[in-house]
């Protein structure tokens, strides 16, 4: 092999560079559950788990044109045709909902980095803090 | 070009009918491992053939004018005639693809009006270099992005390219340049493909197949993020289980994600094989790595056999007698030689 020094000075850069995701894992803690604390008094969402899960922040940035935009304050759910506010301070985080921040929307968005620019408006439910 | 697209979209559908029909631990689990391992090994190998390859000739591109007398200027960063010359030059080269920066293309304009008629003409040609700059520059940056998946807690530093990406606040979930710009850039170098004939008489399955593969990527990661979404949490969860070798079930993560990382899989297995190896291949090309010094310094072929030499005092030594006896003239006398 010619160059031996660089080469391998070389070869070790790539290792380390592109074998990073498994060790620099390693560096802080493992993850492996969300850790949201669920409201205690409803049993639903307005729709149901997955689509909550997966396109919330789609939902709620539909309801923000809705709202301000239409002047339409309704939502019907397609879970069971019940009728919403549309408001993410009096029906999302409103008392007895989502109201605990710290435990249920930061859980998720700390940990996957998303720093959503909801509250730049919105006030920051306070319960349980 | 037909074909590779074929190839990509079925590699996608066995993906996907595959995380569907409950082999989503060999999408996920097996796959992936195998991937990295041969992805990392065959650029090891790779990067050894390379390096054990001889360099015959000093071969260094010559982008101007050489070091020549000190009256006559050289062109120091197109061609360097010493090791930090090339440093300066590579350091160009893989930040900013000063090569193909440089690019030129010719065509024939028909009726010009300084011919009278049909005219050779040359021009720069800025398209490639930029649309390839945009490219990797995307390519990295939601690549350092995917390091959310990866750690925990998430770095601030991946945070701030995240918020520097998404700085437009379009959409939530935010949508990041970066993503768009690379879909634009790909799209760019699969229509320049396309469109030149030249460029498309010349090019083959292997040009083709890793820009579909790359846009399947992109398309799917772009899909999954705005469109058809997954839970990330549990993508987290998944991925942080891959990484510290104890892996969890799928559960209900989106099928198209197991297509994403299919494609990613085929991607790094492919990696080592292909052209998409320049990445260290830059480094051992004798044309960009070395110095051109060769009017300065004598090149070795490094294969040419031990020299074997005869120098004149052991010539004399060997046959002082005979010079002595022809009168020759002689370094050492035969009786000054015997002392």
């Amino acid at each position: 092999m010619y160059n031996a020094k660089a080469v391998i000075i070389g070869m070790v850069i790539f290792v380390a560079v592109f074998s990073s995701p498994f060790w620099l894992g390693w560096i802080g803690q493992d993850y492996t559950k969300t850790g949201v604390v669920l409201p205690q008094n409803e049993k639903t969402c307005i729709e149901d788990t997955e689509f909550m899960r997966a396109q919330h922040m789609r939902l709620l940035n539909e309801w923000r044109d809705k709202a301000l935009r239409e002047e339409n304050r309704v939502y019907v759910s397609a879970l069971n045709g019940r009728k919403w506010n549309i408001s993410l301070q009096n029906t999302c985080t409103s008392s007895g909902c989502h109201s605990n921040y710290t435990e249920f929307c930061e859980k998720c968005h700390v940990a996957n980095s998303v720093y959503p620019y909801c509250w730049t408006c919105h006030i920051i439910p306070t319960e349980g803090k | 070009m037909l074909a590779s697209l074929v190839l990509v979209l079925l590699i996608a559908a066995i993906a996907w009918i595959g995380a569907g029909a409950g082999l989503a631990p060999f999408f996920g689990v097996v796959l992936p491992y195998v991937a990295v391992l041969v992805f990392i090994g065959g650029m090891i190998w790779r990067m050894y053939y390379w390096a054990k390859s001889p360099v015959p000739f000093c071969i260094p591109t010559t982008g101007g004018q050489e070091k020549s007398l000190d009256f006559i200027k050289q062109a120091k960063l197109d061609c360097p005639s010493s090791t930090w010359g090339v440093i300066k030059r590579m350091f160009l080269e893989v930040f900013l693809f000063r090569s193909l920066f440089r690019n030129t293309a010719a065509d024939i304009r028909e009726n010009d009006p300084v011919n009278q008629g049909p005219r050779a003409i040359y021009y720069s040609s800025k398209w490639l270099w930029c649309f390839s700059l945009l490219f990797h520059y995307s390519v990295l940056v939601i690549v350092v992005r995917h390091f959310r998946f990866f750690m925990e807690p998430v770095p601030v530093v991946i945070t701030w390219v995240e918020t520097i990406d998404g700085i437009m606040q379009f959409g939530s979930p935010r949508f990041y340049w970066t993503g768009g710009l690379a879909l634009m850039a790909l799209l760019f170098l699969l229509c320049r493909r396309l469109w030149d004939h030249r460029l498309r008489y010349i090019s083959l399955l292997n040009d083709y197949f890793p820009l579909w593969l790359l846009l399947g990527i992109v398309l799917s990661g772009l899909c999954l993020r705005y469109f058809d979404k997954t839970e990330i949490s549990q993508v987290k969860i998944y991925l942080m289980g891959l990484t510290h070798f104890s892996p969890v079930a799928a559960g209900a993560i989106n099928g198209l994600f197991f297509v994403h990382l299919t494609l990613v899989c085929v991607l790094l297995l492919y990696f080592p094989f292909s052209k998409l190896a320049h990445m260290p291949g830059i480094f051992f090309s004798p044309t960009r790595n070395m110095a051109t010094d060769s009017r300065r310094v004598r090149h070795i072929n490094p294969w040419n056999p031990p020299k074997q030499y005869f120098t004149y005092p052991e010539y004399e030594d060997t046959y002082r007698e005979a010079m002595a006896e022809a009168g020759l003239p002689l370094e050492k006398q035969p009786e000054k030689a015997a002392e």
